[in-house]
């Protein structure tokens, strides 16, 4: 149990690297990866601020989180997965079930409540879920994921298969019983599940360190389940990927789980209705200065990636966006069949209404 | 007088209960400062401060939990749950020692704890969001559950709750809470529980509902009467448990027919409960079959498909023509309201 947080040593180490792009590139990470996460915070970022569009024009009901500012989180930790690890997010989630390989028609159709949906239109936007792709469901129910991603862990070390599940939530999820009930778990059992906490510094309204009885939330309760403590800058995917690498692999290896806190900020309020007037001033634009996306994009070039590179991933995510968005668009809704399916085993409710 | 809403009528409850008795107190997720998910603590936490109005840790179980160690010491505590399909990490304190305090210590300890919660569908929220499922509260000896219609009941109906000795679970449905306004006399007059609320006189049925279904089902009054000539009563019956049968039997003895509506899933529903007591009590008095208007035995569905499961005037109108034209059905040419 006595393992040494590695990873933030590691990323300060990176970040003294010589300013030889080269060496830099041919790194621990490489071009691959970073391209990759590059592609995935951009898709994520331009969805969401497409689905935030949409809401203004009514074509989105109801409400939806963002996690617009949050991006390198889902984006580093996508990277360092297997195609087959589980990922278990909140109701902040449409970032998460994209970068595991959801369609972006299929993520815009749900929160559209289209036919062409994820869960066609069943689920909406806080329920995306596609088990093809590891993406084991949004939860509404904050803490309900915790003890869930450690079933799914569990099953996965009784029948062997190496597979990890990375299970996320916010620092508001940290004061609820449901969190330290699975944390303990796990650590008891020595589960291969990975616990991402992404501190974005308030619950709904309220700022965590009013109702929080330690300064990082996640981390400073790691002791006391015999986890290391481990902060990551959140919006720095290249630091994400690398704790999210170490921790995967020390799960899959049979080393047990961790608890990971990533600080982030959101930029959008809670939900759609909320403004975040609670913010003090100056604050989201502190944070804008941070945003993980410029800052990346900066890297790419500074790390000799050619502009035209980075511009022609900007650009194609982009026309995916658009084409998601007609194809969503065109999509009918779904039809009353939709409300009586599924509710019991043999796929209906009609014999009981 | 002022034409408040009905959460605005919840706000005005609370203030007054608090100034009246220093001994409310609110508890909750982001009730203080940001004066809650839907503004119903709104300005109490300026007005009472901090120590009155609590912010609390994300943390159901805790909240339901310190209530109950608030209200055994004397205290009257009126937690708030964001919304009602948030409120279930919360049962086993609730279920366990909240309901039971009083009779497990012989009396020597009880509860006057208000838990209030947003409830029902109507605002597009998936699942949780939407949930009605008073009938899981209804079930449990020892609570009061108590659902206002209006603003003046939510007034009445919560004063009412904060000052009474027992644990009442408190549910306001969030659909209405801006439909309407209504002048609130904000005069600490309190209205009486285990007493349901006659809307509307009648002799041909009588139409048995709570939450905001009322809307619909004086809306469907309404309309038999103009279009069918059918003389409906609508009953209220705002406190579920413990639940006064006597006004509902009068008034079926009169009419013979009832049609019981509301939003919660049909079985185990609590319009089971009431249906099964006219059995027991009014079989002689009924001239048709009860009908119920429920939700669907299903999960509250998404955004896009809500409007087929929320319960709808047609609905209503429906059963209560059944009822009376039985046992003929209604005839074809006056039966949709498309026809008239
Ligand atoms: C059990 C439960 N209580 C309350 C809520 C309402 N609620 C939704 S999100 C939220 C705040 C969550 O904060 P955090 O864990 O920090 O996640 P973030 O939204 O910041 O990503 C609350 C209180 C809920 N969904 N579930
Ligand atoms: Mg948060």
């Amino acid at each position: 149990m006595a393992r040494k947080p590695k990873a933030p040593a590691k990323s300060k180490a990176a970040a003294k690297a010589p300013a030889n792009s080269g060496s830099r590139l041919n790194d621990d990470i490489g071009e691959d990866k970073r391209l990759k996460m590059f592609q995935l915070q951009l898709e994520v970022r331009h969805l969401e601020t497409r689905a935030h569009d949409l809401f203004l024009q009514n074509l989105v009901k109801g409400t939806s989180h963002l996690a617009v500012g949050q991006e390198a989180i889902a984006s580093g930790f996508a990277t360092a997965m297997r195609s087959d690890d589980y990922t278990f997010c909140t109701y902040r989630g449409h970032a998460h079930t994209m970068v595991r390989g959801a369609s972006m028609t299929a993520v815009l159709g749900e929160l559209m409540g289209r036919e062409c949906g994820l869960l066609n239109g069943k689920g909406g936007s806080m329920h995306l879920t596609s088990v093809e792709h590891g993406a084991m469901g949004s939860y509404a129910i904050i803490g309900a994921h915790l003890p869930i991603a450690a079933g799914a862990a569990w099953k996965s070390q009784y029948l062997g298969t190496g597979q990890v599940s990375v299970c996320f939530f916010g620092d508001g999820t940290t004061n609820i019983g449901a969190f330290h009930e699975a944390i303990n778990m796990a650590a008891v059992w020595k589960l291969p599940v990975v616990f991402v906490c992404e501190n974005n510094l308030y619950m709904e309204y309220t700022p965590i360190g009013d109702v929080t009885a330690v300064e990082h939330p996640a981390a400073d309760r790691a002791s006391a389940y015999g986890l290391p403590s481990i902060i990551v800058d959140g919006n720095d995917a290249d630091a994400v990927y690398r704790v999210a690498r170490d921790a995967i692999e020390m799960a899959r290896e049979g080393g047990g789980p961790s608890l990971i806190e990533a600080k982030t900020y959101r930029h959008f309020g809670h939900s759609r209705a909320d403004p975040a007037k609670y913010r003090p001033e100056g604050e989201l634009e502190e944070w804008m200065k941070k945003d993980p996306i410029p800052m990346y994009r900066q890297r790419l070039l500074d790390f000799g990636i050619g502009e035209n590179v980075v511009s022609s991933i900007e650009e194609m995510v982009m026309k995916a966006v658009d084409d998601a968005t007609e194809a969503a668009k065109a999509s009918p809704e779904p039809g009353s069949e939709y409300l009586f399916k599924d509710v019991w085993a043999d796929g209906g409710a009609s014999w009981r209404n | 007088m002022t034409e408040v809403t009905l959460v605005q009528a919840v706000s005005m409850a609370l203030a007054r209960a608090m100034e009246e008795d220093e001994n409310v107190v609110l508890l909750g997720e982001d009730v203080g400062v940001n004066g809650g998910v839907f503004r119903a603590t709104k300005g109490l936490q300026k007005k009472f401060g901090s120590e009155r109005v609590i912010d609390t840790p994300l943390a159901e179980a805790a909240i339901a939990g310190v209530a109950v160690g608030m209200a055994a010491q004397g205290l009257r505590p009126v937690a708030e749950f964001q919304f009602m399909g948030f409120s279930y990490p919360g049962l086993d304190q609730i279920i366990c020692h909240a309901s039971r305090l009083r009779n497990r210590t012989r009396g020597r300890l009880s509860c006057p704890i208000v838990y209030r919660a947003p409830y029902g569908g109507g605002i597009h929220g998936p699942e949780h969001h939407s949930e009605s499922t008073e009938a899981l509260y209804a079930h449990i000896p020892g609570l009061r559950v108590v659902i206002p219609s209006s603003p003046v009941r939510a007034y009445g109906l919560l004063l009412a709750a904060i000052r009474d000795p027992d644990p009442v679970i408190f549910l306001e449905p969030k659909r209405i809470y801006r439909a309407v306004k209504q002048d609130v006399e904000d005069d600490g007059e309190a209205l009486p529980l285990d007493l349901c609320f006659t809307l509307r006189d009648g002799d041909d049925v009588t139409l048995v509902t709570w939450g905001a279904a009322v809307k619909e089902t004086l809306a469907a009054a309404e309309t038999l009467d103009s279009r069918y000539d059918i003389d409906a009563a609508v009953i209220d019956v705002a406190t579920l448990t413990p639940l006064d049968m006597d006004t509902i039997l009068a008034s079926v003895e009169k009419t013979g027919r009832c049609v019981i509506v509301h939003e919660a899933p049909s079985t185990g529903g609590f319009g089971a409960e009431i249906a099964a007591r006219l059995a027991e009590r009014g079989l002689l008095s009924l001239l048709s079959p009860i009908e119920r208007v429920t939700g669907y035995d299903v999960v509250p569905p998404g955004a896009r498909t809500e409007h087929r499961y929320l319960i709808n005037e047609d609905r209503i109108i429906a059963a209560a023509r059944r009822a009376v034209f039985f046992p003929e059905a209604p005839t074809e040419q006056d039966h949709t309201m498309e026809d008239a």
